[in-house]
């Protein structure tokens, strides 16, 4: 069983933040390869289309026959712990933070000895479950953990470095006043977040599910309009420094192109929702969070960006919306690289329609709002980096990824 | 009228606000990112809320200047609402910002104390029996002066008190629809003006002719000048109130910066 981290206690206002540090960083571009399967959460390696043999590390050629044909493929995640040891010194700032630190080689059931990081309970000549996880530097690496699963997996010190489990975290859901809102405080509060802020605006309007989020033991309730820039940088200096995991869900959503219904304020709204705001977000949250990235064992961990499935392809019934969130995930990237530097993690949920007042021409299938939440909790217990949820944003990916002019022609899903 | 006249008529009434007996009221709302505009159905077009960018201030965007670039609808704040804004002025002469004559945005007050039923009722409306009581104390309101409701309503810093909103909308005060015809036939008035965010009752979506304020006082090229402050400085008869919108082209209306002059 895992070692249970200790609850955080209240910071000592005399002791200095531990400033954040990278694990070695540079890849080759056949490296990044494992990156992008880590990304998706698959277990993924390079395989030789000629002879068969699987590759670990990627490789321009095959290591058996030299051919060139090298394909990423699924393959069984099992494997053996050949050997464990205990690092106690390192000259890499990052691990020397963090020592002792337990690396192992294993073989795994694919063919290839790799080594990997090891969850607690990983014992020698035992059975593992092999992962691609992203390391703070935003690398792909192979962790491994226990063939059956042992309590407390959430509390691994080491695998926390490349996860970021809700647990005794700080959560902030930046908009309460939606059917997703509330799920995502249910989620994240059910999951163990040891406090859930939630952002509400137009405190004019009413919303039931705001008042639901209210009676929520973790949740604690803050005005925040992401369209204001005074609103969000108010919540950043009264909440900032606590954050943890941020859930960027704003959205606005209404029906809509470039030529048929051509409304300059309405694209101009999801723009300042979508795109502004997480700008907004990411000027006033982002500096803190980055600062915090190795804060003890509960320091800043991610950002979770919501986004739509048609930030990929255009829907053009949707189109200025498409747009903005194209321009959101395109601010997502810039994130991602500035907050590396920090080791929080950017993570970006993709969704299809989901079952809300404003779907409601969609037509089925549409998301239920507390599976999308499950979902993106569960991805980020699993450390992945893209998470589409549900059918239309996983077809959408897999016919991007075939043929991005057939998804651009054939988006009316 | 040269620079040393001063028995001219401005030199009197400078002389006046220089401390010689005329009180300048500020009737303005501050403009920032919590004043609130109309709350409409979300699937409507909407007003875009005040809000405000810092250009530079004494900063590397900027060594010597603080400045803003700020957005908002035309509706927002305390603001000045023009006959094009509703669809029955909108083939009107001079029924624009740009083209109404400027004379217009000077005009003599009445002020109806109206804050006793609107701390008693939200949804309290204006009469003409109330009016007429109120000219039977202080005289026949005399032609071209606004009418100013006020009802204390602005006193409300809590925009959601302020907006009052419950499932069947708004609940704030405004004027009875036979009211605001009377006004425009018999009074002959310049406008209706109030502290509440529009010139419409919270509820006159409901009335039988919807918004009665809006529609016929622009219908017969009256304004409107809604969320107004300070009206309890001012006498029931006698301010004189400047309320110019700013010159936009085909503009429906603008924040105003709205004064008072009071015969102290």
């Amino acid at each position: 069983m895992t070692t249970k981290l200790p609850p955080p206690r209240p910071k000592d206002p005399t002791k200095r933040t531990r400033l954040p540090t990278r694990p070695p960083g540079n890849r080759s571009r056949e490296a990044h390869g494992l990156t992008a399967m880590a990304a998706a959460g698959r277990f993924a390696l390079q395989t030789c289309a000629d002879c068969g043999t699987v590759q670990y590390p990627p490789r321009q050629v095959c290591g058996n026959c030299l051919g060139d044909r090298l394909q990423w493929r699924d393959v069984s995640d099992g494997g053996r712990l050949l050997a464990e040891t205990t690092l106690a010194h390192s000259n890499d700032l990052f691990f020397r933070d963090r020592l002792p630190w337990r690396l192992g080689v294993v073989h795994a059931d694919a063919g290839p000895s790799m080594v990997a990081h090891l969850a607690e309970d990983c014992i020698a000549g035992a059975r593992v479950r092999l992962a691609l996880s992203i390391d703070r530097a935003g690398n792909a690496v192979v962790t491994a953990r226990p063939e059956h699963p042992t309590p407390n997996p959430e509390d691994d010190r080491q695998l926390r470095e490349m996860t970021f489990d809700p647990k005794d975290r700080r959560v902030l859901i930046v908009d309460g006043k939606t059917e997703l809102g509330l799920a995502l405080v249910r989620a994240f509060a059910g999951a163990g977040a040891r406090q859930v802020y939630v952002g509400h605006a137009q405190p004019w309007r009413r919303s039931p599910h705001l008042d639901a989020a209210r009676e929520i033991d973790a949740a604690t309730l803050f005005p925040l309009d992401v369209t204001d820039t005074d609103s969000v940088e108010e919540l950043a200096a009264t909440i900032g420094d606590k954050v943890e995991i941020l859930v960027n869900n704003a959205y606005h959503l209404r029906m809509g192109g470039a030529v048929g219904r051509m409304d300059l304020n309405t694209a101009h709204d999801e723009m300042a929702i979508h795109y502004h705001g997480l700008l907004r977000l990411a000027g006033h949250f982002g500096p803190v969070m980055r600062a915090r990235g190795a804060d003890g064992a509960h320091g800043a961990a991610a950002w979770v960006n919501l986004l739509s499935a048609y930030a990929w392809a255009n829907n053009p019934a949707l189109g200025t919306y498409s747009a903005s969130q194209a321009a959101a995930l395109s601010l997502s990237h810039c994130l991602r690289a500035e907050l590396a530097e920090g080791g929080v993690r950017v993570v970006n949920a993709f969704l299809g329609p989901i079952e809300d007042e404003w779907h409601q021409l969609a037509p089925p299938p549409k998301l239920d709002p507390a599976a999308a939440a499950r979902r993106i909790v569960a991805g980020l217990k699993a450390g992945v980096e893209d998470i589409p949820i549900g059918a239309v944003a996983e077809e959408i990916l897999a016919r991007r990824a075939e043929n991005p002019k057939e998804i651009e022609r054939g988006i009316g899903l | 009228m040269t620079e040393t006249d001063d028995t001219g008529l401005l030199a009197g009434l400078l002389a006046g606000i220089a401390g010689g007996g005329i009180r300048v009221v500020d009737l303005t709302m501050t403009l920032d990112r919590h004043v609130p505009t109309i709350v409409l159905p979300p699937e409507m077009g909407q007003s875009w809320p005040f809000r405000m960018e810092e250009i530079s201030r004494y900063d590397h965007r900027g060594p010597a200047t603080y400045w803003n670039n700020f957005s908002c609808g035309e509706h927002t704040g305390t603001h000045f609402d023009a006959p094009i804004h509703w669809i029955s002025g909108k083939d009107l002469p001079g029924n624009a910002t740009d083209t109404i004559p400027p004379a217009l945005f000077v005009a003599h007050a009445c002020v109806v104390d109206c804050s006793e039923e609107a701390a008693a009722d939200p949804d309290y409306l204006l009469t003409v029996d109330r009016v007429a009581a109120w000219e039977a104390e202080h005289g026949a309101i005399p032609p071209r002066s606004w009418v100013l409701m006020r009802t204390d309503w602005s006193l409300k810093s809590d925009p959601v008190q302020y907006l009052n909103m419950d499932e069947t909308g708004s609940h704030t005060p405004g004027p009875d629809a036979d009211l605001v015809a009377w006004l425009i036939e018999e009074r002959d008035v310049v406008g209706f003006g109030c502290e509440a965010v529009g010139t419409d009752a919270g509820q006159a979506q409901h009335f039988a002719v919807p918004f009665p304020c809006h529609h016929m006082m622009h219908g017969n090229g009256r304004f409107g000048l809604p969320a107004l402050t300070n009206l309890d400085q001012l006498p029931p008869t006698g301010a004189v109130v400047i309320a110019a919108p700013l010159k936009i082209r085909r503009g429906s209306g603008s924040p105003v910066r709205a004064l008072a002059l009071v015969e102290a």
